[in-house]
């Protein structure tokens, strides 16, 4: 299982069969995974605290998404959920929920920008930033 | 129908398909947007944003369980991440300048498509390739548990790998869907990891591959609280129990009521697409 050569580890971080390396990338595993789990029941809570509210008012309304309207403007930005939501807007605190589980797998690249950076493993650090561009130019909605 | 009623239905109707969809094996993102369509009349473009988060939501729930076995592989993911994201972004932004009805064609053909798949018997794991020099200096070899101690795997064919990952994350961000499917094949088949290794880190990338195009969709009025509420609910706790109901092997009797399932949703998406019956907004 060990590498033959040792060349270009200085450079690109230790091998990858190197058994500290599985070790710690393994740990770094189970704590993204954690993470993700409270962040996916975190939303669970808070859109089901808010669909709660927003039954109690409008849940004897008819329902009806049969025609496409489009959501109002402080249902679509992540600072106007937020700001509509801690305002008590019962479907903005729904919307609170689902940009929690919207944010989860964001925060999972962060994590793991900081778990490569730590390792000094150059192009993953590189790699991942790309990953974390990406998905922060689609949450402003390239605004 | 009042909101109430409506609620509640719609949460047990995702409770079946996060169920069916973990118990199965086929992921239950794909059967939500023609449950909502077809089944609860919703517009196509809040069903494919109900689905979308729903799809974050499974993904991420299932990840805990999956990163304990150790059989993930964190550099491969990030690395096809960028593919993925990309292409999801790239899709989302297709799908606003597509006609609904164009929408609803695509997604009835990778039904149809996903039933094929899955009905195909599973391919035998290839043996693992020998060193490639791209892999390599991408760190990307690395190795997984087996009761009999590690074992190591080598990556190759890692462009085509990444173009089919493109691939996956547009048709995940134009349908709202999870496109797990077709990242397996492409992880299995094309770069010849080991079917655990691609299975666990194709369920990680899922979650990455919706974010990147929820938040456009979102931005673009199609995400309803009023539906996102009760389809997370539903998709996740059906899953948990589906994860719950299975241990080890899947069963196939229902696996084949699925694949009729997904056959006869296809059939219906296409022929709503093709009459019009989604052109209503």
């Amino acid at each position: 299982m060990a590498e033959p050569s040792r060349e270009g580890s200085s450079a690109e971080g230790p091998r990858a069969t190197d058994p500290s390396r599985l070790r710690r990338d393994q740990a770094i595993e189970r704590i993204i995974g954690a993470m993700l789990q409270i962040g996916v029941l975190l939303s669970i809570v808070v859109a089901v605290a808010g669909a709660i509210l927003y039954l109690g008012r409008d849940g004897r309304h008819v329902a009806d998404f049969r025609v496409f309207r489009g959501e109002p403007f402080d249902l679509r930005s992540a600072p106007a959920i937020v700001a509509a939501a801690l305002g008590g807007h019962r479907e903005a605190i729904i919307q609170l929920g689902v940009l929690v589980l919207i944010a989860t797998p964001i925060a999972r690249v962060v994590l793991s920008l900081v778990a490569f950076a730590m390792q000094r493993d150059g192009i993953y650090v590189a790699v991942t930033f790309i990953v974390l561009a990406v998905l922060l130019a689609g949450l402003s909605g390239f605004s | 129908m009042n909101l109430d009623a409506f609620t509640l239905l719609l949460a047990l109707g995702a409770l079946a398909a996060g169920f069916l969809g973990s118990l199965t094996g086929l992921g239950g993102g794909v059967v939500i947007v023609p449950l909502l369509t077809l089944g609860f009349g919703v517009d196509i473009r809040y069903a494919i944003g109900a689905s979308l988060v729903s799809v974050i939501a499974t993904s991420s729930a299932a990840a805990a369980a999956y990163v304990r076995d150790g059989y993930s592989n964190l550099r491969i993911g990030m690395f096809l991440e960028v593919a993925t994201t990309l292409g999801a972004v790239a899709g989302a932004l297709v799908a606003s300048r597509m006609p609904v009805s164009a929408v609803a064609i695509v997604f009835g053909a990778v039904l149809l498509w996903s039933a094929y798949l899955s009905l195909r018997r599973p391919a035998e794991s290839l043996p693992s390739p020998a060193p490639d020099p791209l892999a390599t200096r991408l760190g990307m070899d690395s190795s997984y548990p087996t009761p009999a101690g590690p074992v190591a795997y080598h990556v190759t064919h890692v462009p085509l790998g990444w173009l089919i990952m493109a691939a996956a994350g547009a048709l995940s961000g134009l349908l709202g869907i999870g496109s797990g499917a077709l990242k397996v094949l492409a992880m299995d088949q094309v770069m010849r990891l080991p079917f655990k290794v691609s299975t666990t880190t194709s369920n990680f990338m899922i979650g990455v591959t919706a974010a990147a195009s929820a938040g456009l969709y979102l931005h673009r009025g199609y995400i309803d609280p009023a539906l996102a509420a009760p389809v997370i609910l539903g998709v996740v706790i059906g899953a948990t129990l589906g994860t719950r109901a299975l241990v080890g092997a899947r069963p196939v009797a229902l696996r084949r009521v699925f694949v009729v399932v997904l056959v006869a949703l296809g059939c219906q998406m296409i022929y709503h697409g093709l009459t019009g019956g989604f052109a209503r907004g």
